[in-house]
């Protein structure tokens, strides 16, 4: 255990926060507030259905703004993981979360908030997954790739 | 307020939405899960030097969401739509795991899901750009590959 990098106060007041968030969001819309399929539904726009997207986004772009500027120890990308190997991660993380209908937010947190069967076994198998990679990664690459 | 007038209502859908990404955006670079490095230090469970924070992430939020959903379905309908969309699909097919592979093995190559993924990559970093364009690429892709 790192306990030096342990901050469990932000994480849960943080992870608090996402609750609140993802439960205005049910309370306005009657939606999942997943921000994969949200992200994903601005490439297929429907009428009436893409600004209040944008919106969405836009309010997570603001908050990356300004938290570069108070917080930017917050925000800044560290230096592990070269560009290739963020470029190819972006794209297998949109791929997969269209495929899989979701990420940590819309089945990590409201799924598994509503016991959802397909929200349990997705939150389940991405986090091995996402286990496994990060150890094949130390092992093989010694963590820098 | 009207909020039988659709176009009132549809502004302050999308003021409402815009205010929810903001909130969920202050909880994400509180909470840590904008930092890859300390993502990858979650996921790294087996490398000596485990950081379980972000684990309390998901346990703060799920603790609040889990008691506020349950209250907010007593309601009729959500206040600016006529009824909830919630899934009610339950069957486990190959796609869903499939998917959520992918996701994981994606999201602990690069330490970042698509949240912290848009705010981070308003640093301009370029590592964080790159993992957007991807995500943008990604998702086209499947749009393309997968038209019902």
């Amino acid at each position: 255990m790192n306990w030096t990098a342990f901050t469990p106060t932000a994480a849960l007041v943080g992870g608090a926060l996402i609750g609140l968030a993802v439960s205005l969001f049910f309370v306005l819309t009657g939606r999942v507030a997943g921000i994969s399929g949200i992200v994903g539904g601005l490439l297929s726009p429907k009428p009436g259905d893409f600004a209040w997207r944008l919106a969405f986004v836009a309010g997570l772009l603001v908050v990356g703004v300004v938290a570069a500027v108070v917080a930017p120890e917050m925000v800044t990308a560290s230096a592990t993981r070269g560009p290739v190997a963020m470029a190819i991660a972006g794209v297998v993380v949109g791929y997969g979360t269209r495929l899989g209908n979701g990420c940590t937010s819309g089945h990590g947190v409201c799924g598994i908030s509503r016991l959802s069967i397909r929200s349990l076994v997705a939150t389940g198998t991405f986090m091995a997954t996402g286990i496994l990679t990060v150890t094949i990664v130390r092992l093989a690459f010694g963590g820098a790739l | 307020m009207n909020l039988a007038n659709t176009t009132t209502r549809d502004r302050v859908f999308v003021v409402g939405t815009g205010v929810t990404g903001i909130l969920f955006g202050v909880g994400l670079v509180l909470s840590g899960m904008t930092k890859p490095d300390k993502v990858i230090g979650f996921l790294d469970m087996f490398g000596g030097a485990w950081d379980p924070s972000l684990g309390l992430v998901m346990v703060g939020a799920i603790a609040v969401h889990a008691v506020l959903f349950r209250v907010i379905l007593r309601r009729q309908s959500p206040l600016l739509d006529a009824k909830f969309h919630v899934p009610t699909r339950t069957d486990i097919d190959s796609r869903l795991v499939a998917g959520a592979a992918l996701f994981g093995i994606g999201w602990g190559l690069g330490g970042v899901c698509p949240g912290p993924g848009l705010i981070g990559a308003t640093s301009l970093a370029s590592t964080l750009l790159l993992f957007v364009g991807g995500l943008v690429a990604g998702m086209a892709l499947f749009q393309v590959t997968n038209k019902a």
